[in-house]
């Protein structure tokens, strides 16, 4: 098992954003959270890259205890993430942003680096030979030494992604890959999506677009008011009378 | 220690502590309406005593109290308006440095103008040596004056806040400047009243303590660091608390003078607000929660 | 490399500057030379916090304030009282003493200056992790406010303890034999290698905080200062780049304080004060806070104007007044708003 989620609970004041929520992902596999708006898909993420403490809970990451470390330990162990209103870095290009995801997978310090050694000259071009490499894969090779927030919106989905890749998780976090785009752009995020896995990355991602969801994924959770209130395959999930409630309403509302 | 020196020292403590309050509350008043820290609070304080001072050549004491504050509430706003006001979303960093320039300059304006002296104005009643009983202490009727002045500004000030529009409308503001915009409150009028009610505190706090705690070019840094411990203390935004808090700051400095040598009591307001910082940035009396939506 | 050729131009200027002043007989200028190349090592330092890890800290002077005068004190404190301390016996084997004569021809035995050098250092390391793990936590004005608050605490600490001369300050500091040959101090014999020493000290500071900004690290506390959750999402450990960026500032300004004390004979309370600490600070803000040389540029410029005392007695208002013009019309810097274009392109490619 990759990833597993046991009781996960969290709290904001008396909101309870994340409740009781149990779930693993294989390794190899697309999985999928998915649920109406406010249903605590985002926080789940947090919770499991580090960027927020379980309110109590564990969650094991191949085997080893996660929950309560800091997000920049999770990163090292092998496990990237993405943001659902783009995080990337002012001020540099996109290849500089896609070179930060390759930090956990270098070594050079402070001294090492004020004294510019030879090693350190070697790992630097490697980074940059890899984050090139990273772009070119992504379409985007042309807009390396463009400054990444000046792009448009589905580029820096790209670099973002680029940057994602470029730490060679083992599981990569997606939160919403596809808000934003239009249907062409869904299809190629789709399919960028298999791509990766298919190169042994396990994929977990939360989304909006039915469709997306549907197409890639080999399991899905439904979560609602933070509740998990199903688990199974795309077939089964469409067939599922409670996510049908939630997603169309009751029949007598 | 005797009843006598207790008094004494208690005394002491509220005349400083109610001071700092003042100025405490003048950066919560603008930290309210603008997000910004304003590091040249302090010398709106200097600037009062300062310009009263200079005024008593020409006219009767309480008039040149009364001129002094209005021409500090004039430099506020105009301080807002030349270097506040049009800037577009300015980052923090931006607006610290902005005002720790301003108040460098109305330092060295106020050297230029007034020397490197000390100076005060008049007591209000009586002169240096006449004293009164109170609790069983002999202090300066000043002491008095402060106390008072200070306590009727801060219950004037709570109920501008309740009951004005003016008042109300500042609130709004703090509350929620997209908002209170989209309700039809210029918030950048509010904003410019903001520095005029804060230099205008400061200004007249300046001049009440100013006979027995004399007025300098270069006491300013000195009072904003206390007042903006007095803010932090209490919980920034939070003007009420701050006067407990800065009652509580006045009371320790006066206290600690039997244990702590003089040289090092300003170094007192310094630990406790480091030590505020590092284990509680919402504040004592604040809550953790709210403070979580401010940027620290 | 693209990046050497700034520090060459920094080499060639500094040489070019001294044979100019040879040549036109205005060798005095070579001391306010001098000291603005010390003061240029606490700026740079300054400027890898503030515009590459994105920190402010209004303090910087007290690190200075530290270095100068622990070495000040050490340097000048007649130990013979303390002959039979253990610990001093130990100092003595160990070659960390010296031995010299009061005016009355009495022996005095003191720290050797190396000695009381890597003291001030260690301490320097020492105090800026002590302050920097929780002062860094915060943010901008709560940073502000507790480095100011620190500054203020350094500062009154020197003005109130005899130990460090309070209001006089340290007077008669002994110059600083670095080796054989070379030695830091003010006398008029040594002008010219001091000269060449202190800038030599600011052209290895470049080099390595050049190398440094364009290396990993430097990447990330770029990062940092954009995106900070996220950096740390790609897995770097951000509070500890924070810090170590402090502390490598903290020491720079230490160094500097120790060097200059040393070229200068004496230290003063002033080098501690607030209007210090944000002078560094206005100078990297003109300097565009993000650019080493910027930093460097106006710094040097910035100080011999006002070491030779061309500001007069408005020398705190011009910063003050520099402070805010650059932050109102051109919060990238004067660099960032005037030069001519193909100037710029070259510096940036220098970066």
């Amino acid at each position: 098992m990759l990833l597993e989620v046991n009781n996960l609970n969290r709290r904001f004041g008396g909101l309870q954003a994340v409740s009781d929520v149990n779930f693993s992902v294989h390794p190899g596999m697309i999985k999928a959270v998915i649920g109406p708006n406010g249903a605590g898909k985002t926080t789940l993420f947090n919770l499991i890259s580090g960027a927020l403490p379980p309110s109590s809970g564990a969650i094991h990451f191949k085997g080893l205890p996660i929950h309560g470390l800091p997000p920049f330990r999770i990163a090292e162990r092998g496990m990237a993430r993405t943001y659902q209103n783009i995080k990337l870095c002012p001020g540099m290009t996109a290849l500089e942003n896609v070179m930060i995801g390759r930090h956990c997978r270098s070594r050079a310090g402070f001294i090492s680096g004020m004294l510019n050694l030879p090693w350190t000259r070697r790992e630097e071009i490697a980074i940059r030979e890899k984050s090139l490499e990273l772009l070119a894969l992504l379409d985007i090779a042309d807009l390396a030494e463009v400054e990444a927030t000046s792009l448009a919106f589905g580029q820096q989905r790209a670099v973002e992604f680029a940057r994602a890749l470029a730490m060679e998780p083992e599981l990569l976090l997606l939160d919403e890959p596809a808000a934003g785009l239009n249907i062409y752009e869904t299809a190629e995020v789709a399919r960028l999506i298999s791509t990766i896995n298919q190169r042994g990355i396990t994929v977990l991602l939360v989304e909006h677009d039915m469709s997306l969801v549907m197409d890639i994924s080999h399991e899905i959770v439904v979560l609602s008011f933070g509740q998990k209130i199903a688990e199974g395959t795309p077939a089964e999930i469409q067939h599922n009378s409670e996510v049908i409630k939630i997603y169309l309403g009751e029949d007598d509302a | 220690m005797t009843l006598e020196l207790f008094s004494q020292y208690l005394l002491a403590g509220v005349t400083y502590g109610i001071i700092y309050a003042i100025v405490g509350i003048g950066f919560n008043i603008i930290y309210n309406t603008t997000g910004i820290i304003n590091f040249a609070q302090g010398e709106f304080v200097m600037l009062g005593g300062m310009t009263a001072i200079s005024l008593t050549q020409w006219l009767p004491l309480p008039l040149a109290i009364g001129a002094a504050v209005v021409v500090v509430m004039l430099i506020g706003a105009l301080v807002e308006i030349l270097f506040i006001r049009w800037l577009d979303r300015p980052s923090v960093l931006r607006m610290i440095i902005i005002t720790i320039g301003i108040s460098i300059l109305i330092r060295e304006a106020a050297l230029h103008i007034w020397g490197d002296g000390v100076r005060s104005l008049p007591y209000f009643a009586g002169n240096e040596i006449t004293t009164i009983q109170v609790l069983g202490a002999r202090v300066s009727p000043q002491v008095l004056w402060v106390i008072g002045v200070c306590a009727v500004m801060v219950l004037a000030l709570s109920l501008f806040f309740k009951y004005t529009l003016q008042g109300k409308k500042m609130q709004a503001c703090a509350a929620n400047r997209m908002a209170a915009t989209l309700c039809g409150i210029s918030t950048k009028n509010m904003v410019t009243l903001s520095f005029m009610l804060s230099a205008g505190i400061g200004a007249l706090a300046g001049c009440v303590m100013s006979p027995i705690t004399y007025t300098q070019y270069d006491i300013g840094t000195g009072l904003a660091i206390k007042g903006f411990t007095v803010a932090i203390l209490g919980g920034l935004g939070s003007s009420m608390a701050a006067v407990t808090a800065g009652l509580l700051l006045g009371l320790i400095e006066a206290f600690s003078v039997s244990v702590v040598p003089l040289a090092f009591q300003d170094a007192i307001a310094i630990t406790l607000l480091l030590a505020i910082l590092f284990f509680r940035p919402h504040g004592l009396f604040g809550s953790k929660d709210a403070a979580g939506l401010k940027e620290f | 490399m693209k990046r050497h050729l700034p520090l060459a131009l920094l080499v060639l200027t500094a040489i070019g500057v001294q044979q100019l002043t040879h040549a036109t007989g205005t060798a005095f200028y070579l001391t306010p030379l001098t000291m603005a190349a010390y003061y240029s090592l606490v700026i740079v330092g300054l400027c890898l916090l503030m515009g590459y890890a994105g920190q402010i800290s209004l303090g910087h002077a007290g690190f200075f304030a530290i270095g100068g005068y622990l070495s000040a004190m050490l340097t000048t404190r007649d130990l013979t009282p303390y002959q039979d301390n253990p610990v001093l016996v130990l100092l003595d084997k160990l070659g960390c003493t010296v031995t010299g004569q009061d005016m009355f021809g009495g022996a005095v035995l003191h720290v050797h200056p190396w000695a009381a050098f890597a003291c001030a250092i260690l301490i320097t390391i020492a105090v800026a992790y002590g302050i920097g793990i929780p002062v860094l936590k915060l943010k901008g004005h709560y940073l502000a406010m507790a480095t100011l608050g620190f500054g203020i605490i350094v500062y009154r600490l020197v003005l109130a303890s005899p130990l460090f001369g309070e209001a006089d300050g340290i007077s008669e500091v002994p110059a600083f034999p670095l080796f054989p040959g070379l030695a830091v101090s003010g006398g008029f014999e040594s002008r010219v290698s001091n000269y060449y020493l202190a800038w030599g000290m600011v052209a290895c500071a470049m080099w390595l905080l050049a190398n440094l900004i364009h290396s990993r690290v430097g990447r990330a506390l770029r990062a940092i200062h954009g995106a900070e959750d996220a950096t740390n999402a790609m897995g770097v450990n951000t509070a500890r780049y924070k810090l170590n960026t402090f502390v490598i500032s903290a020491v720079l300004a230490a160094v500097a304080g120790i060097f200059l004390t040393h070229y200068n004979g004496g230290i003063g309370p002033s080098e501690a004060g607030i209007m210090k600490s944000v002078r560094y600070v206005a100078i990297v803000a003109i300097g565009g806070m993000a650019n080493l040389w910027g930093a460097l540029v106006m710094g040097s410029l910035l100080n011999i104007m006002s070491l030779r005392g061309m500001f007069g007695s408005y020398d705190d208002a011009v910063f003050g007044l520099i402070l805010i013009v650059i932050m109102l019309f051109a919060p990238r810097g004067l660099l960032g708003l005037s030069l001519p274009q193909g100037l710029k392109r070259l510096l940036k490619r220098g970066e």
